[in-house]
């Protein structure tokens, strides 16, 4: 198979129709613009649906709606248009419709910057929206990996008939690298949706909603989402990096994890054990695989583009038992290496960095 | 004996939740009698609001959506363009589409998207008490408007169907009410023609119907019907607002 | 088989239909339906002229309208 030189929003856009997905509704914003460029033109070529909404609502409603169908659909954003998708994303977790959202963070708060970020992380993982729900979220850091997560998003989101998202940043949205596609998915051997509004032809009407008036049954709704949301876990993806016998263990996603796996190599050549790890699927978490790899480690350090968002995670999902310290750079400054590796040498000598242990 | 009214074949047997004397119940016979006629009913899938009428998918015997409030023309554009040979509609009220819902509505209809919008104008906002609508008629008392709805400080009412017949995606455009034998009979017709205009494959189309709410506006059902004849129409003349132009001439 | 029927646990007695019939024939009842209202009935059937007219004007769908077919 030929590698192909690729910016990582065409490379996710091309992926996308590689597995399926025929129907788009977006609106412009940066630093995502290339996923809409892309599929404005290769949409209608494969017999697709482009379509440029009013807004991001419009569009994640138009989302829902096509979903409501059956179809693979998708929209992309990045941070501002997200909040806005918000509405939609919590009608399509409680109607439970797939569909894949793709944010390409850019800094916030408010209209922020168009310079990437990390600064969505809670939106994402936390729900976002209003009352109890979960996204996947799947979290690529090279555009290969772009690649062959949205293909899995796209099955996940019909296996578990749920939201998934793909938490980029404008970093990599906008880095070219050589990625290999994956063949076309046969459209004809997609997942069956008996449960999608396709014309009640021989069959009961189905209904795409989430009200539920009685407050039993959306007790009982509640539950039936809880028991789904764990059933995720066994989804949990992460790549560990040098972390056996490590002293201090990086942390970070994202465009973020390049960097402080970087600084794992600068450690080591320097004589301080660091490993790193990256967590994938950041909902859900991998915890036990992040306890196993800082079981040893008398420090952490996560590395973020937020002013502390996955630091609250990996201390809640390591219990509090490794002082976990902290290194971000917010507003669409990124770390560099030199900085990260200060902060590895600070905290290796007095066991302190800028963050609370 | 042969029947000559029963009750269409794509509504279920459900009783509604409305009001007694709600014309919302005359508007889904309406719809619903339509979908018979054209023999449409598993063909098509509507799109419930947010509003009295978010019920409305317990009452029609169809496959349906149930859309975020205002949300409808979106969540319909997203049906049909993945479905373009069904028959796609919105069941929508004045507080879902002409306030929160206005960019939807107007965009799904610039677009021409086509799909069938019917938009019940009450001229307040029902589900939740009784609050001033976009389509509130000036002087009219609501829960937030309670010495009557004044242009000075609470703007003026929006004419739907003449916004919307202004956009060249929109092909069909009419106003109708329900307050009457014969004005239901025009109403069918333009709901009728709305839809068979979707099928040709024309472009949007949306019939306005205007519509009482004895509960919120203080009247008996009787008194209601005479209040759209004597206080909403003038404000809401009825009428085709948008015809085809080959179908003029 | 009757002219005009009304399924009485449906009304809501809104009173809408005595209001249109042409013939003056729909009343509400004394009685009261399991919803709790007078439902709408028609006391003099052969009056009726399968108008339509309060059929077409119930928003519960009450009524089912018949007529003589016509040789």
């Amino acid at each position: 198979m030929v590698k192909v030189l690729m910016k990582g929003n065409e490379a996710l856009a091309e992926a996308a129709i590689r597995a399926g997905c025929r129907y788009f509704f977006g609106y412009p914003i940066t630093p995502q613009n290339e996923i809409p460029h892309y599929l404005s033109k290769r949409l209608p070529e494969v017999g697709g649906v482009f379509v440029q909404a009013e807004s991001e609502i419009a569009a994640i409603n138009m989302v829902y709606g096509a979903a409501g169908c059956g179809a693979r659909v998708m929209t992309s954003s990045s941070s501002p248009g997200i909040s806005l998708k918000m509405e939609g994303i919590t009608y399509m977790a409680g109607a439970e419709l797939p569909c894949v959202i793709v944010n390409i963070q850019r800094g916030g708060p408010g209209l922020g910057s168009i310079q990437p970020a990390q600064s969505d992380y809670f939106q994402a993982v936390k729900g976002g929206g209003h009352g109890d729900y979960k996204l996947l979220v799947l979290a690529p850091a090279t555009i290969q990996e772009m690649v062959n997560l949205m293909g899995k998003a796209f099955d996940l989101a019909d296996e578990y008939r749920n939201p998934v998202m793909i938490l980029g940043d404008g970093i990599l949205g906008q880095m070219m690298e050589a990625v290999e596609l994956p063949e076309q998915k046969d459209l004809g051997k997609l997942p069956d949706k008996p449960w999608a509004t396709t014309g009640a032809k021989g069959r009961a009407p189905n209904l795409i909603n989430s009200l539920y008036l009685d407050a039993s049954e959306l007790e009982k709704h509640n539950h039936h989402l809880q028991r789904k949301y764990e059933r995720m876990a066994k989804e949990m993806l992460w790549e560990e990096y040098k972390t056996d016998g490590a002293d201090i263990v990086l942390v970070g996603y994202g465009s973020s994890a390049r960097i402080a796996r970087a600084v794992v190599d600068k450690a080591r050549a320097e004589g301080i054990k660091a490993g790193l790890f990256r967590p994938i699927s950041l909902f859900p978490f991998p915890k036990p695989a992040l306890q196993a790899a800082c079981a040893q480690a008398k420090n952490v350090l996560t590395v973020e583009m937020s002013m502390g968002q996955l630091v609250e995670d990996v201390r809640y999902n390591l219990e509090f038992k490794v002082p976990v310290h902290f290194y971000g750079r917010a507003g669409g400054m990124v770390p560099t290496t030199r900085d990260v590796m200060e902060e590895v040498k600070r905290i290796v000598s007095n066991g302190e960095g800028g963050g609370t242990v | 004996m042969i029947t000559v009214f029963e009750r269409p074949a794509a509504l279920t047997s459900a009783k509604t939740h409305y009001c007694p004397g709600c014309t919302h119940g005359i508007i889904h016979r309406l719809v619903a009698e339509v979908i018979d006629e054209l023999g449409i009913r598993e063909e098509t899938i509507g799109v419930s609001p947010v509003g009295c009428s978010v019920l409305a998918y317990n009452y029609f015997n169809i496959d349906m959506q149930e859309a975020a409030h205002g949300r409808a023309p979106a969540v319909a554009t997203g049906i049909k363009r993945v479905f373009p040979r069904k028959v796609v509609f919105t069941y929508q009220g004045d507080g879902d589409l002409a306030s929160i819902g206005i960019g939807e509505i107007v965009h799904a209809a610039a677009r021409g998207e086509k799909f069938t919008t019917i938009f019940v104008n009450n001229a307040i906002y029902g589900m939740t008490g009784g609050q001033m609508a976009p389509t509130t008629i000036l002087g009219q008392e609501s829960m937030t408007s309670p010495d009557g709805r004044n242009p000075a400080t609470q703007g003026y009412p929006i004419r739907v169907a003449e916004m919307l017949a202004t956009l060249e995606g929109a092909v069909y455009i009419a106003r109708v009410s329900v307050h009457n034998p014969q004005e239901v009979a025009r109403a069918k017709k333009a709901i009728k023609t709305a839809f068979e205009l979707q099928i040709a494959g024309k472009g949007f189309s949306l019939v306005e119907v205007l519509s009482s709410c004895p509960t919120n506006w203080g009247y008996t059902p009787t008194e209601s019907l005479k209040w759209i004849a004597d206080k909403m129409i003038p404000v809401y003349p009825l009428g085709v607002k948008k015809p085809l132009e080959e179908e003029k001439s | 088989m009757l002219n005009v029927e009304f399924d009485e646990e449906r009304c809501k007695g809104c009173e809408i239909c005595t209001s249109v019939c042409p013939k003056n024939i729909v009343v509400m009842a004394d009685r009261l339906n399991a919803m709790g209202y007078h439902p709408a009935t028609v006391i003099e059937q052969e009056k009726c002229i399968s108008c339509s007219f309060c059929a077409r004007m119930c928003p519960d769908v009450v009524i089912t309208v018949r007529k003589e077919e016509r040789k």
